[in-house]
């Protein structure tokens, strides 16, 4: 941590792995949609709508995954202030928001031939729901508060406290649908899951997992270089 | 300890003679609840079915657009800069101030919805444990509130902001709160969530003046 | 007892506004902070006072309370009045007595020539008397460093005698004051600081 917080280290090293990142990112991807559009059985069930798990699954991962991230981030920018910190938890953001976003789309998706709706209240699709406007509060902070210093500070505790939130509201949702329904429509089998389509779940949620790598990288990069022109633009106006 | 008294006196005074307390939030409050029958028409027995929701719903809502008076005449007036300079942490002004909005606003309101429940012909049995059920989880939306109004209050148009915010943060309570507050429910369930909505109260008594008393301390700066 | 201040940096908004500040007061003496508009007066007073940080340097009261931040031992008087227009004037005074634990609210309002209108709401005031009841907080709870940021806005003379005798007690007693002003405080100041120059 201490040996990235220096932004033109940090630059270096992102502008060196950058390209290799982007490079297995592809290739992961090419695997992964081979075995799950091509290797992968159809589900005895669901027939061939199930390969929209290989998208969903992986984005509702990398959600939740994201989200831990930025609040890891904001937690060491607030211990140990490193702006680094900050510009990472505020890049990831939108990122997360996009991964949350297909996994509500897909989810619900799938649910239209499941569940003969577009849209159920089931437990997992109001717990992402809620993630989502989780996102959606921290990227409005970023955008209301002008002054970078002060949003920073502001929107770190807006992560920690969003980030106590969810399994609360997980919790609490699991509880909510247990009073409503009798039992969830349909769940996906977890461990049980056969082998042919666990691998191509696996490589997949590998290749989303280093697709937020390149792109937070990238973010991160174009946020450090906004900042700067900020920085020189001050610089040129000058006092008078 | 005299401290944290005189600042609930203070703030509970201020809202008395300001008005905008428990007044301004209880006519907010009989809105909602009378805009409900008109959306979704007069039929007493889907009424009955959602009337402990429908008056979550509006109790949310009104303590929700009631929370900018927490900080935010004290952050424009310079008040909140002497508070930081007082005997106490920062965090204990935070948490005084939530109580006071808690005694001015949330609870009168928690008190009063489950009577006005009538209008959205709520069954009487259910009165007695949505009273309960309110009074224990307004704590909690109290301290939620504070956190909301603490993070925007140097912000101009914070009003929507707040509420994005905020709602995500009240759905365990309104879940917990819903659930404890079925009057044909098991009696172990009953219990279980208020217990759980308790343990939500005792943990925003944590971290609500925390984070607060940090958000604060930022648009200071 | 010294306050010591050392290599202050004051950032807003991506500018730097000073840089490399340090100052030093003794007790018993005064300081008027001078400087045109954006020079930092007001952010060097909130700075000392502990409602911002400087990214570099330090503050400290040598022989002060090793217990209490260095806020908790100043008074800040700032362009804003903490005043609530609900409450009255005596009631004002008394809610800031409770908080700070202690202090005579009839002689504070008295040193400002108030106590005629203590039952009055204090939303009733004018910009000048308002003025006055922020001040009165100076007597009311004993503080060692007092930091004011223009505190003779909206004073007449008379009131602003009263100012200058209640600034003389402080600081016979043993206090400090750093005042932010341009207009004579009554007393040739001990110390000046022209921020302007500095930057």
């Amino acid at each position: 941590m201490q040996f990235l917080a220096n932004p033109t280290r940090f630059l270096r090293i992102a502008n060196a792995v950058l390209p290799y990142v982007w490079a297995i990112t592809v290739a992961l991807f090419a695997v992964g949609l081979y075995g799950a559009l091509v290797t992968a059985p159809p589900d005895y069930q669901q027939g061939e709508t199930v390969r929209i798990m290989y998208v969903h699954v992986p984005a509702a991962w990398m959600a939740l995954f994201v989200y831990t991230v930025m609040a890891l981030a904001s937690a060491v920018a607030a211990i140990f202030r490193h702006p680094l910190a900050d510009v990472a938890a505020k890049t990831a953001a939108p990122i997360g928001a996009v991964f949350c976003f297909l996994s509500l789309a897909t989810g619900s998706l799938w649910g239209k031939p499941m569940w003969g709706a577009w849209w159920v209240w089931d437990a997992r699709l109001t717990s992402m729901f809620v993630l989502m406007l989780l996102y959606i509060g921290y990227m409005a902070i970023w955008a209301a508060i002008e002054e970078p210093h002060r949003a920073a500070m502001v929107a770190r505790v807006v992560a920690l406290v969003g980030f106590i939130n969810i399994p609360i509201v997980k919790f609490s949702v699991d509880w909510w649908n247990s009073l409503h329904q009798p039992a969830s429509v349909f769940r996906m089998g977890g461990p049980t899951i056969a082998g042919p389509m666990l691998w191509p779940l696996l490589v997949m949620g590998l290749a989303y997992a280093l697709l937020f790598l390149a792109l937070h990288l990238t973010a991160m990069r174009a946020e450090i270089a906004a900042r700067k022109i900020r920085q020189i633009q001050i610089a040129e106006i000058g006092d008078r | 300890m005299n401290l944290i008294l005189a600042l609930i006196k203070r703030d509970l005074t201020l809202t008395l003679r300001q008005g905008g307390g428990a007044g301004t939030a209880l006519g907010f409050f009989l809105c909602v609840v009378v805009l409900l029958p008109i959306g979704i028409g007069p039929d007493q027995a889907l009424l009955a079915r959602i009337a402990p929701g429908a008056l979550w719903i509006s109790l949310l809502l009104s303590v929700l657009l009631s929370a900018d008076r927490i900080y935010q005449q004290d952050y424009e007036d310079g008040s909140l800069d002497v508070m930081t300079m007082g005997p106490v942490p920062f965090e204990i002004v935070a948490l005084a101030k939530s109580v006071a909005h808690w005694l001015s606003t949330s609870l009168p309101l928690a008190i009063a919805a489950p009577i006005l429940g009538f209008l959205v012909n709520l069954e009487p049995a259910a009165i007695l444990p949505l009273a309960i059920a309110m009074v224990v989880g307004s704590i909690a939306l109290s301290l939620i509130a504070s956190i909301g109004a603490a993070v925007t209050v140097g912000l101009r148009r914070g009003g929507l902001l707040v509420s994005i915010l905020v709602l995500p943060l009240y759905v365990p309570v309104l879940i917990f709160g819903l659930s404890a507050s079925q009057p044909n429910a098991a009696p172990g369930l009953t219990a279980a969530s208020l217990l759980i909505l308790v343990a939500i109260a005792l943990a925003g008594l944590v971290v609500s003046p925390l984070a607060s008393a940090a958000a604060l301390r930022s648009y200071l700066k | 007892m010294e306050l010591n201040a050392q290599g202050l940096t004051c950032e807003r908004g991506g500018r730097i506004v000073f840089r490399d500040l340090s100052l030093s007061l003794r007790p018993g003496r005064l300081m008027q902070l001078t400087g045109p508009n954006g020079s930092g007066k007001s952010s060097l007073l909130r700075l000392i006072a502990g409602l911002n940080e400087s990214q570099t340097g330090s503050v400290t009261l040598a022989g002060g309370s090793e217990d209490l931040t260095l806020g908790q031992q100043a008074h800040y008087v700032a362009h804003q009045e903490p005043v609530k227009g609900a409450l009255s004037v005596f009631e004002n005074l008394a809610f800031w007595r409770d908080f700070f634990g202690g202090g005579d609210v009839d002689e504070a309002l008295e040193a400002f020539d108030l106590s005629r209108l203590s039952a009055y709401p204090a939303g009733l005031l004018s910009a000048g008397q308002k003025r006055r009841l922020a001040l009165a907080r100076l007597v009311l709870v004993p503080r060692v460093l007092w930091l004011l940021d223009e505190p003779t806005v909206g004073l007449d003379t008379s009131s602003l005698a009263r100012l200058v005798t209640v600034m003389a007690k402080q600081l016979d007693q043993g206090g400090m004051i750093i005042a932010a002003t341009h207009v004579p405080l009554g007393r040739e100041p001990d110390v000046r600081l022209d921020l302007g120059a500095a930057a």
